[in-house]
Order: structure tokens, then sequence, then C-alpha cells
């Protein structure tokens, strides 16, 4: 906007009115992001720093005690147990990412290929279950993976497993809780890159003397490649900070970031340790996020990736 | 816009000497026999194609939307599977050759250039896919980027090039592999009329320089008539004629081609009497004009004389419409119960007013007849 040839007042009227407008506009949103983001961040950053008292709250004096205690130093000397965590945490963030990746992959391109009445309904068939609440169908994952059910017996009849264990609670369980959890995250994003999929490039491919393999890795995966690191990021964020389905499925052998942190503010109470884990989970998402942009401006070329 | 077109091809082909010392290999006839296609249950696409292209000939596909022209470059370049019927390319049968393995390559209609490579990465695809070594590579895109007059446009993004800039790209994208066949999907459809003639023009000249095979689609039938050494005009997947451009247009095999080569004034013939046939617009005598049954007059053989001078193929008229192009002036005239209409230069003389009476002339030569 222009303010040439106005008088000085009425143009610093024009302005006062704009930024009025403004403020009014913007007012909401931000008073909504300061009350229940930044000073809730603030505090937990605050609490991270200070000392645990005697009743898991925080005290003064400012230290980097629970830092410490993070890394694994205890009473009683190192001990590798939240190191273990973190790294299990990782580990199963990779592989259920990569497996929602290998089966959601499928499903998206066979959903993009089926008459177009079909694919809402297909594409409802894959949202639904999330409708239900996560801790109920993490207790029907219990059922299913229990000593004595068929997938069990399936399991334990070809030797993967010690009779009488059933396969819950396992890392495997978690593992399978989360690809089950994340897979319509995954396919929605793939859906939509599959959709707008040019045919025309991957049809040059063919014509340029690229076999079927080449052609789809040339021509069709980089076109999804946006809406793959997209699901990647929808997947891997939340999956790192599961806390339900290691819960419940994971057993004492397979507790999560997620489940060390909430255990700090409730059972074991050491809110500056909790404080320090969130960090630490933040931490790493930032890394992971930032990891994902560098890929995507490689790769995506023509199409900028954003996260 | 046309002094820089004169320059640009009088640089180009100056170029285009020093750039092709080495040949394309020797060009490859197609032969078609019988292809049929269907899609789903109803669409018929081809109903029946036999058609021969020789080797080293500007080859036109010329149809309206829906007549199988597409679907038949599709069948040459193996992105479809014909029903029926064989194809032959160079003497060797490729009927189920996948298209990868055919020395076939194609400019698409949106060019379909790949988004995430430069544009030096897409003009090396199909040498890369091909296997051909990286210098190897490097030497024949330069080569390539020279003779089409590149420029730093190999070493732009795709998504910094023009329209124009594209469609160049993507000729030589698929110039590069040397194919025995180079097929064109409407590629000039998408530009603007100065572009496009300019990109006729460039056209040309590389496949005559090349001597290469062109397979070219189109629904414009005056580009048709600028580019080929022969045309097929094709309707409801059957070809109505094949032949070269002149031929097309003055003797059109039947009433389609002759409406769709812009001829509007087709009369029945009700009775003949040797050269003289009688029509709605009246009697008169024609010269090696054919057997059939429908009387095409091209409006540009007609002449007007001012005021009624009757007399051997002259027809009494009044002027319906005019519209004055420059160059020229068309008309529509009402002769009797018939409309007519007729093309006249405008070569200073007075060039009648709406209303006026004149006098249609006609050539006894010029007149053809067809068959529906």
């Amino acid at each position: 906007m222009s303010y040439a040839g106005v008088t000085p007042s009425a143009r610093s009227r024009a302005m006062v009115r704009e930024s009025r407008h403004l403020l009014f506009t913007v007012a909401p949103g931000a008073t909504w992001i300061v009350i229940f983001l930044v000073l809730p961040s603030a505090y937990l950053m605050g609490v991270a720093f200070m000392t645990n008292g005697p009743y898991g709250l925080p005290e003064m004096p400012l230290s980097l005690a629970s830092f410490e205690r993070l890394a694994g130093f205890g009473f009683l000397g190192w001990s590798p147990g939240n190191l273990y965590t973190l790294l299990r945490s990782l580990w199963q963030t990779l592989v259920s990412t990569g497996l929602v990746v290998l089966v959601a992959y499928p499903i998206a391109y066979y959903i993009s290929t089926c008459r177009e009445k079909w694919r809402p309904i297909m594409l409802l068939l894959v949202v639904v279950p999330s409708w239900t609440n996560q801790v109920i169908r993490t207790f029907g994952w219990m059922n299913l993976l229990a000593p004595g059910t068929p997938l069990s017996g399936l399991a334990e009849g070809l030797g993967l497993i010690p009779p009488n264990m059933g396969l819950y609670p396992s890392n495997f369980a978690v593992t399978l809780g989360l690809v089950y959890n994340f897979l319509p995250f995954m396919v929605l994003p793939l859906y939509a890159a599959f959709e707008k999929l040019d045919t025309a490039q991957v049809e040059a491919a063919q014509d340029l003397y690229a076999s079927p393999v080449r052609a789809f890795w040339h021509a069709v995966f980089p076109q999804t490649l946006p809406g793959l690191l997209a699901g990647i990021v929808l997947v891997a964020i939340p999956a790192f900070g599961m806390y339900v389905i290691p819960e419940l499925l994971g057993g004492g052998k397979g507790m999560m970031l997620g489940n060390l942190v909430a255990n700090q503010f409730s059972g074991g109470a050491n809110w500056p340790l909790g404080a320090a884990g969130a960090i630490l989970m933040l931490i790493a998402t930032f890394v992971g996020l930032f990891a994902m942009r560098r890929i995507g401006k490689r790769l995506g070329g023509g199409e900028e990736v954003v996260i | 816009m046309t002094d820089t077109l004169t320059l640009d091809s009088a640089e180009a082909s100056r170029a285009a000497d020093g750039a092709t010392a080495e040949p394309a290999r020797e060009a490859s006839s197609i032969e078609m026999q019988g292809l049929h296609k269907r899609f789903g249950r109803d669409t018929v696409a081809l109903a029946g194609v036999d058609l021969t292209i020789e080797a080293g000939e500007f080859f036109t596909l010329l149809g309206p939307s829906g007549c199988g022209k597409t679907t038949l470059l599709r069948i040459l370049a193996g992105l479809e599977e014909a029903d029926d019927g064989r194809l032959s390319i160079g003497g060797r049968d490729v009927t189920e050759v996948p298209p990868h393995k055919r020395s076939v390559n194609t400019v698409f209609q949106s060019y379909a250039l790949f988004p995430h490579l430069s544009v030096r990465e897409n003009l090396a695809f199909g040498l890369k896919m091909l296997g051909i070594a990286p210098r190897e590579r490097e030497a024949r895109v330069a080569r390539i980027a020279e003779f089409i007059q590149l420029g730093d446009l190999v070493d732009r993004r795709v998504d910094q090039l023009s329209g124009g800039q594209r469609q160049r790209i993507a000729l030589a994208r698929a110039l590069v592999n040397e194919p025995d066949v180079l097929l064109l999907d409407e590629p000039l459809s998408a530009l603007d009329a100065g572009l496009r003639s300019q990109l006729q023009v460039e056209l040309l000249r590389v496949q005559k320089r090349l001597g290469m095979t062109f397979v070219f689609v189109t629904h414009d039938q005056d580009e048709a008539m600028v580019m080929s050494d022969r045309i097929a005009v094709l309707n409801g997947g059957v070809i109505q004629q094949v032949g070269p451009p002149r031929e097309v247009y003055e003797h059109p095999a039947n009433a389609f081609v002759a409406r769709f080569m812009g001829h509007a004034n087709l009369y029945p013939v009700s009775a003949r009497d040797g050269d003289r046939l009688t029509t709605p617009l009246g009697v008169l005598s024609a010269e090696g004009a054919g057997q059939g049954e429908l009387l095409l007059i091209r409006p540009e053989t007609l002449d007007l004389l001012p005021g009624d001078q009757p007399g051997e193929n002259r027809l009494p008229a009044t002027v319906g419409e005019r519209l004055y192009r420059g160059s020229h002036a068309e008309y529509r005239l009402e002769v009797g119960e018939s409309t007519l209409q007729a093309t006249v230069n405008n070569r200073g003389r007075r060039l009648p007013e709406v209303g006026d009476r004149v006098t249609v002339t006609v050539a006894p030569e010029d007149l053809v007849t067809l068959s529906e």
C-alpha cells in the first residue's frame, strides 16, 4: 500500500488504523500460542535446569544434575539404562517408519490407480481405524498377540518365539503397534503425490530406454518424494515420542523415551529429569527435521519440500 | 519477428554445417498392417490401419481430436499395444517389443521433461539408460546442444525455461539418441503463433539435415501442409487419405477430408452430361473432375466480376457477407438458394461490397468431384 500524496496526519492515521487491524486479527492466535506454547516451554526449560526436591518437584538452585542423570550418571555410578532407552526409541522410530513406508507405498499407489469413485471409500477404509481411541486399538493388539492366540501359536509353530511366551509383550509388538498406528499418516501424503503423478514423465523415461524398474526410480519415485518426506515427518516425530504403545505392548524391556519422560512426572517423580528428557526429545526432533529438509532439497529438485 | 526469424535460421544452418559432421544412422521405414485398438468396450481408436512410411520421410498424421492419430503414434512408440495387426520398423517386427527396447524417441505434447534433473541431465538421460560411457555422453550432449543452438540453456534448471525453450530441450533430448524414427505428438500446439512458425522452420531444417524419419501428429491442417512430405488424414480410426500435401488439399478423397482441409463449397451433382455437371448452383462444365457425386469448388479458384456478365461457368450472385483480411477478402455469396464461399486476393481492384450484384467465374480445370 502506498501513501504517497496524502497529508502527513492522514498518513499516520492510516498507519495507526492498519496496525490496529493487524493487532485485532493476530491477537487471538498470538495469545493462544503464548499461553499454551511459549510459556509452558519456557517453564519446562527452566525446570530442566533446577534441582530435584524431596517430593520430585523442582527446587532451587539451578544445576545440570538432571542432564547428568539423563546421561546415566546416578548415585551408583554410570548406568546405560537411559542410553538404551534413547537408542531403543531411535531404533523403533527408524524400523517402524521404514516398515510404514514399505506398506504404505503400494497401498497409496493402488488406491491412486482405482476408479475415481472408489478412491474416497478406500482412503476412508485406511483412515477409519484411527477414529477409534488409540488406547482401545492398542488393547486390541494385546488380545491378538497374547500367549495362546492364533498369531502367537503360529509364531511358536515357526519357532520364532519360545513356547507359551506370546508375541506380546515385546519390542516386536511395539514395532507392530507403531506401524499399524501410523499407517494412515503415510498413506495420505503418498496418495496425494501419486494422484498428481505426471504419467507423461514415466512414459518419457520408458521412451528413453529406461526399463520398468529404472523408469520407476527415475520418473515415479522422484515425483512421490515430497509426499514420502512429508509422511516420514508425520510418522517419525510422533513415533519417537510415543507413550501409549510401548507402555501397553512393550513391557519392561520395551520402554521408549516418551515413557521415561512420563514416568518422571508421575510415579518416579523427578520433574527436572522429565523436563531434561523432553528437551532431549525436542533436540532430536529438530535434528531429524533439519536432516529431512536437507534431503528434500537435494533430491526434491523442482519441488521444494516444505516441512 | 520475421527479420529475426530469417537471421536465426540462416545462422542455424551455418551452425548445423559444422555440427553434423556425423549424420544420424540410416533412416528407417515403418510398416503398419491391420492395426486395431479399442479402449474399454465402446471406444474404437483404430479400426484397421495399413500404412507404409518411407525412410527419411516427414510424415504427418492429421485429424480431429479422437481420430486415433495419437493412439497410432503411441503404438509406434510402444507406449500402447495394438489389439491386432503387425508393426515393423526398419524391417524388424516390433509389435511386441517394449518401448525401452525400440530405437524410437518421442517429443511429447507436454514435453515431459524431468523437473528434478538439470537440463543437461535431461539431455543425457536416454544415453545413460543405453549405457553410453560418461565421456561420450557429454560429447554427444554438447553436439546436440550446438546443433539445436541451446546455448546456455543446458546449464539451467527445467523450471527456469519458457515454453519454447522446453520444446527445444524436449526435441534435443529425443534427437541426441539418434533414433531410427522420431515421433512428435503435437509438439508445437502449446506455443504462440510467432514462436510456432519459427519452430516449424527449425523442425524442418533438423529433419532435412539429419535425414531421419519423422512422424508428426497434428490437428492443424496448415501446419501439416507446411511441414510434411506426405500426410495421412485420419477419422474414426480409419485412414481417409494418404498423399502429399498438395494432393490432399486439391484432390481430397472424400467429403470428410475436403471439410477438414477447410473446404466448405460442396454441392451434390444431380445430373451429369459428359463434362457438364448439374448442381444446385446451376450447370457447370468441368475438365477431368472425376466421377464423384459431390462437386468441390475451392474458394481461392473463384473470381468475382462486377455486375451481371452471363456466359460459360459464370454464375450470377449477391454478396451476403465480406470479411476483409488485408491481403485478401473472404466472401459469402448467394447463388439462387445456395451459398458459395470465395476468397479474393486484394490486388488493388475494387472489392465488391455487401449487397452488390456480382458474377462468379471458375475455370473448368479447377473443379473436382469426390464421393461422400
